[in-house]
């Protein structure tokens, strides 16, 4: 089991021409991706690594039964690439870029709401279901098949958590990235709700950043909700207020928005957060072998 | 991108929302000058891109152009926050009855831009909220449908908003937002509004923050970008493609990957020592890039120690390693350099540096894990403060 997506999932890529779309579809086809079209305008009747290239997404879905697509497209252009998946009735949208603006993005969330699409990202690395399939960016070596599942708005963080994890004997289920912009498609807690219901997953590890109130959020539902053991991560506990850490959303406003008020919500509702990687690592591993 | 109060004015007053008369000054004789066309009684503003310019004195009144002029000979040069004041905005003193606020600002939480009313205002907006509730209204806007009159008429009635006032306030509520809208702004604020002494209601202040990655289809705004404002040293950053922000430790930070960055920063700061600055390299990181990142951090005079802290995922720890040993081979760096990296081929990596540092004896500190590079950061940084040799 993993959620969103498994090995059954059809995948079409936007964008598949570019250099970023080439390289990234090879290396998700060598994972087991079943991707079944690309999309790029005006290229139609290429192949891209034997992948069938098409002018528009309606036609790629019709041709292949097609059921997610994943957004290489560049910023500028990205909403609209959304909008065509969305229209041509595809349920899951990964978009890997960074830097849409903030009013096509608030379109691209309330569109995604309307048609019940499940929109992940912008700006993610994607999500791999370990062992199964990969709608992303990710080095997917460092992961092994497992029962942590991986939430987090940033992504070499994530690979880093696991490695460390990997490293200790410790498999992961579903690691998914919901993006490091200030406006993405999923919240933490529709993440946690997910991994709530997935049978593989025993516990899960959530990487928060400095920005917004999603963590906290998601620590009122874990405190009332979930009951599977979170660990969490919050990075940016020496970030000042007013600065962009990298991500759009990585910002501290108003007061708002703080690691230290991340941290105490989180603890507040039971979840133990580390102080550093790896630190969030061993206590996922000793949280899963007091449960056995 | 944070535009000056002259200059968001200038849009405001584009599309109809009435502001106080006022010249822009880049020196005391032109601050006079504006004073005397503006009928004496001016208000000095200092064109500066910082919160509560009129609490730290970088706004002053003047009562006669002389007056002006001495005191824009004393704001002119006078660093605010780490802000020299270069541009004052002169403007005619109004006679203010009352203050009012207007605002829009994203709330990330409810997927929408947010309209903020208050009748009350002449402070920040969280101090209204705290300190008079019932004259406050907050309304989500759905960004598909756009703003409907309903919902100001609505967050007007919400906030108190005098019959007086009602129908001005919603005209400039409504301009507001096609402002927003136009031109992608992030944030735009009017506070205070001012009800003047006649009853006229005007934006004396005007806030507008445009989305950058917007910027692409507002060509014509990229050049309202005030470089003098931002830090010389991020500034820098920008141009050479590299994602610095500047803090006031010692300990130069270079990492991949946003989260990365700062979870080294917070590293450093759990292991007792003080981050100088976050640097984000992105997925690459080739030589030219770590070059380009060690010279920028290199910069900060106060930078004693460099922690290159990189997870290779997709890109390989060995062409990593070859881009620092590369970097360091073509520049003298002159501070110790710790460096962790991990992940894809870091067996490879490590024995690429270790070479490096046996042909040539330059000094790089190789730690195994991030926790371990911090600690052995921070630790030289001790050392090096303390006088010793590192």
């Amino acid at each position: 089991m993993a959620i969103i997506v498994d090995r059954n999932t059809k995948v079409i890529v936007q964008g598949i021409t570019g250099s970023q779309g080439r390289f990234h579809t090879e290396r998700m086809l060598k994972y087991g991706t079943r991707i079944v079209a690309g999309v790029t305008p005006g290229k139609e009747g290429q192949s891209v690594h034997g992948v069938p290239v098409y002018n528009t997404v309606e036609k790629a879905v019709k041709q292949t039964g097609a059921d997610a697509s994943i957004i290489f497209v560049p910023a500028p252009f990205a909403a609209d690439a959304f909008m065509e998946a969305v229209e041509a009735g595809l349920k899951t949208v990964v978009v890997i870029t960074e830097g849409i603006p903030v009013h096509d993005e608030l379109k691209m969330y309330h569109k995604a709401k309307k048609e019940g699409v499940t929109l992940i990202g912008p700006n993610t690395p994607g999500i791999l279901s370990v062992g199964e399939t990969h709608l992303g960016i990710m080095p997917t070596h460092v992961f092994k098949p497992g029962p942590v599942g991986i939430v987090s708005r940033s992504g070499t963080l994530t690979y880093q958590v696991g490695a460390y994890l990997t490293s200790l004997d410790v498999g992961q289920s579903t690691v998914l990235g919901i993006g490091g912009d200030r406006i993405v498609g999923l919240t933490f807690v529709e993440v946690l709700e997910k991994f709530e219901k997935d049978t593989q997953t025993k516990l899960v590890i959530l990487i928060g950043e400095i920005g917004g109130t999603a963590e906290e959020e998601a620590a009122e539902y874990i405190k009332s909700k979930m009951t599977k053991p979170v660990v969490g991560y919050i990075a940016g506990i020496t970030a000042p207020p007013g600065k962009r850490m990298g991500h759009a959303g990585a910002i501290i406003e108003g007061g708002k928005g703080t690691a230290e008020s991340k941290i105490k919500a989180l603890e507040s509702a039971g979840a133990k957060v580390g102080k550093t990687p790896l630190e969030v690592a061993q206590i996922a591993k000793q949280i899963l072998e007091g449960d056995q | 991108m944070k535009l000056h109060e002259y200059q968001a004015k200038q849009f405001f007053a584009k599309h109809g929302i009435p502001i106080p008369r006022g010249k822009l000054a880049t020196t005391p004789e032109e601050v006079e000058q504006a004073a005397r066309e503006l009928g004496g009684r001016v208000v000095l503003k200092s064109q500066i891109l910082v919160g509560g310019r009129g609490k730290a004195g970088a706004i002053r009144l003047a009562n006669s152009p002389e007056e002006a002029r001495r005191v824009a000979e004393e704001l002119f040069g006078r660093v605010f926050k780490g802000h020299v004041v270069k541009k004052i905005y002169v403007e005619e003193q109004l006679d203010i009855a009352r203050e009012m606020y207007v605002g829009y600002v994203l709330d990330r939480a409810k997927k929408g831009f947010t309209l903020i009313v208050s009748s009350v205002g002449g402070m920040e907006i969280e101090e209204i909220a705290a300190r008079h509730p019932d004259k406050i209204s907050k309304t989500t806007i759905d960004p598909v449908y756009g703003l409907w009159d309903f919902q100001v008429r609505n967050a007007l009635y919400k906030a108190s908003m005098p019959n007086e006032y009602f129908k001005e306030v919603f005209r400039i509520a409504k301009k507001l937002y096609e402002i927003l809208t136009t031109y992608e702004a992030e944030l735009t604020e009017i506070n205070p509004l001012v009800v003047t002494g006649e009853g006229k209601i005007v934006a004396a202040d005007a806030r507008l923050n445009i989305d950058d990655n917007a910027l692409f289809r507002h060509k014509d705004l990229e050049q309202l970008r005030d470089y003098t404002e931002e830090d010389q040293l991020e500034r820098i950053a920008v141009e050479r493609g590299l994602n610095y922000v500047k803090l006031d430790g010692n300990i130069g930070v270079i990492a991949n990957g946003a989260g990365m960055s700062m979870a080294t920063m917070d590293l450093i700061y759990i292991m007792g020592g003080k981050p100088a600055n976050f640097l984000d390299v992105g997925g690459g990181a080739s030589s030219e890039v770590v070059k380009k990142a060690i010279e920028t951090i290199l910069m900060d005079k106060n930078v004693k120690v460099i922690f290159i802290n990189i997870f290779g995922g997709i890109t390989r720890c060995d062409e990593v390693a070859r881009g620092i040993v590369k970097a360091l081979s073509e520049m003298e760096i002159g501070v110790p350099i710790v460096i962790r990296l991990a992940g894809t081929n870091e067996e490879e990596g490590r024995k690429i540096l270790e070479d490096f540092i046996r042909e040539t004896g330059i000094k790089l500190h190789i730690a195994k894990t991030m926790e371990e590079g911090a600690r052995i950061a921070v630790e030289l940084a001790r050392k090096i403060e303390e006088g010793g040799e590192a």
